[in-house]
């Protein structure tokens, strides 16, 4: 057993107390009783019985949900065919630009992706609102699945796939008895990621949206523009607190179901 | 890789959807961002002339690229809002790019040290703030950030400073949130570096005399260049066009390029310098992009 010496000890220590720190800190305010949020007022839960009547918020959060169910189902069945295009086909005609396309959307700033598709619709005379949304939240999110499924998919033993087209399987059969059982945790951790990236997308939805179509976020940003509010505090912990319990507990399946690989988001 | 077997019509639909659709909806909209840039605002609907009319044949289309020009190019050329805002954004995602090193690779390096168990569980640990949005990352600095905010509080209290000192609206502010946001991003590819350095190596390094700091310098520095490679690139490009961080902690007083887009967009609504602002920035990350892509093809096949 390797000891942790105790400089490395501390980088680790300092390193995650930074980034989970100002988490806390916002937790703690939004229990803060006081509408005055530098001013500490005692423990309450006033805030988060505001937002129940809140009829707007309630309504972004269920139009945001809604959307990151569509898209990141949507994602991640174009992302997973991607995947298989590119470690499965060899080298079909196209593949450099196909591979260039579904990279640089991983890091291509946000705005720009967000311009360029709003352009596409207007170009199109595409109505703005809850489909286009969806679409820009598939396009962005696609990527990101194709890259973890593709790792799986070079990853693992391609002789048993090969096996059971020995024994005679179709190409059909083989995938759906082979390649999407041992592939599934990578595409369950790939989905909740789409649904995350989807649920906390400000940007490709401001530029996409239309009437009647105010995301969560969009709504929270026109909130804290102009500074802190308490409402928001409650509203963003219990967004925090929803993604902590769906990220561990996909953890946990993925540990549980074996698949070694399928650790949430390597970006 | 595997030589291609002949392909069914519905086999070779598994590479046709998804190439179609990463085709109309990010290749075709590049191009239209690049067609509008060549356009002149207008109060219409769309707001810019000239509109790509089909049905007036081929006299139609002599007029419309007759009616295209480089305005825009040369107002942002001209104009010093654009040009400080690209350098300012350039500048902020070097500094910060370097910082993330920095702070990432210690984190990183101490990570790959502890025993194989523990890692994984750090690992999560590290990527976890990333699943919850950015915006509440931010927001719950702005929280910290306030004049009366608990870190003035703190800074009081142990008499570091008297007078609070003015956190948002600075880039001191936008360096914390984008160190803040995009640790995860540089701390995952180090460590996948870090993780398979060959321990050997390090020791046979010792053996021969190497003092700690040199073994660091000459063997585990260039042994993680790639991870560091991947991991700079992965936080500089995006830093670039960031549009939250600056928005929320620094203010729009000097705006970084991803808020002058915005603004040109929704506040101007002026389409084409929008639209040509952004064909520029992509220029500018053209080649940084070209890199991270070989990196990260040539990673996830080689593994």
């Amino acid at each position: 057993m390797r000891k942790v010496s105790a400089v490395n000890l501390a980088a680790i220590a300092i390193g995650i107390a930074f980034l989970y720190l100002p988490i806390v800190i916002l937790v703690i305010y939004s229990f803060n009783a006081s509408r005055l949020v530098a001013v500490w007022g005692g423990w309450s839960t006033r805030w988060y019985a505001e937002l129940m009547s809140d009829a707007p918020i309630l309504d972004a959060a269920f139009i945001s949900i809604r959307l990151a169910l569509v898209s990141a189902t949507a994602a991640t069945i174009l992302g997973t065919l991607a995947a298989l295009a590119l470690a499965r086909f060899g080298r079909f005609r196209g593949r450099l630009l196909f591979a260039a396309m579904i990279y640089a959307p991983l890091v291509m700033p946000e705005v720009i992706t967000g311009l360029s598709l709003l352009l596409l619709f207007v170009a199109f005379a595409a109505e703005r609102g809850f489909w286009t949304v969806a679409i820009a939240h598939t396009t962005m999110a696609m990527c990101f699945v194709t890259v973890i499924v593709q790792s799986r998919l070079v990853g693992f033993d391609m002789s048993l796939e090969e096996a059971a087209m020995d024994l005679g399987a179709t190409p059909f059969a083989t995938f759906f008895a082979v390649t999407l059982p041992l592939t599934l945790p990578a595409i369950a951790a790939a989905w909740m990621l789409a649904f995350a990236l989807s649920l906390d997308d400000l940007v490709i939805a401001s530029f996409t949206t239309g009437p009647g179509a105010t995301t969560l976020p969009i709504r929270i940003y026109s909130e804290v523009r102009l500074g802190v509010k308490p409402e928001m505090n409650a509203v963003c912990s219990i967004m925090v607190g929803v993604v902590g319990v769906a990220v561990i507990a996909a953890s946990l399946l993925a540990k549980l179901s074996g698949g070694e690989r399928a650790a949430p988001a390597q970006p | 890789m595997r030589q291609n077997p002949p392909r069914s019509f519905w086999q070779s639909l598994v590479v046709r959807i998804p190439y179609a659709w990463l085709l109309a909806l990010f290749l075709v909209p590049f191009l239209i961002v690049l067609k509008i840039s060549l356009s002149q605002s207008a109060i219409a609907r769309p707001p810019y002339t000239p509109v790509f009319d089909l049905a007036a044949g081929w006299h139609g289309i002599h007029a419309f690229f007759a009616a295209l020009s480089f305005d825009n190019y040369v107002l942002i050329g001209s104009d010093p809002i654009y040009v400080v805002s690209y350098l300012k954004s350039v500048e902020i995602a070097a500094f910060s790019t370097l910082i993330l090193l920095l702070v990432g690779y210690p984190i990183a390096y101490a990570i790959a040290r502890t025993p194989r168990h523990w890692q994984a569980v750090l690992i999560v640990l590290t990527v976890l703030p990333f699943w919850t949005s950015l915006l509440i990352r931010i927001y719950a600095w702005m929280n910290i950030l306030q004049r009366d905010g608990p870190l003035n509080a703190l800074l009081v209290a142990l008499s570091i400073v008297k007078e609070p000192p003015v956190w948002l609206s600075t880039n001191t502010a936008i360096f914390i949130g984008v160190v803040y946001s995009y640790l995860p991003f540089m701390v995952l590819p180090l460590y996948a570096t870090l993780e398979k350095l060959d321990e050997s190596l390090l020791e046979a390094a010792a053996d021969l005399g190497c003092p700690r700091w040199k073994i660091f310098w000459l063997v585990t520095l260039p042994l993680s260049s790639s991870g560091i490679i991947a991991g700079v690139l992965l936080c500089f490009i995006p830093i670039v066009g960031e549009f939250v961080i600056p928005d929320l902690l620094g203010g729009s007083r000097s705006p970084m390029i991803g808020q002058t887009i915005w603004m040109e967009f929704f506040g101007n609504k002026d389409w084409p310098a929008a639209a040509a602002v952004a064909v520029v920035l992509v220029c500018l990350l053209v080649a940084p992009i070209l890199v991270y892509q070989n990196q990260a093809m040539r990673a996830v096949e080689r593994d």
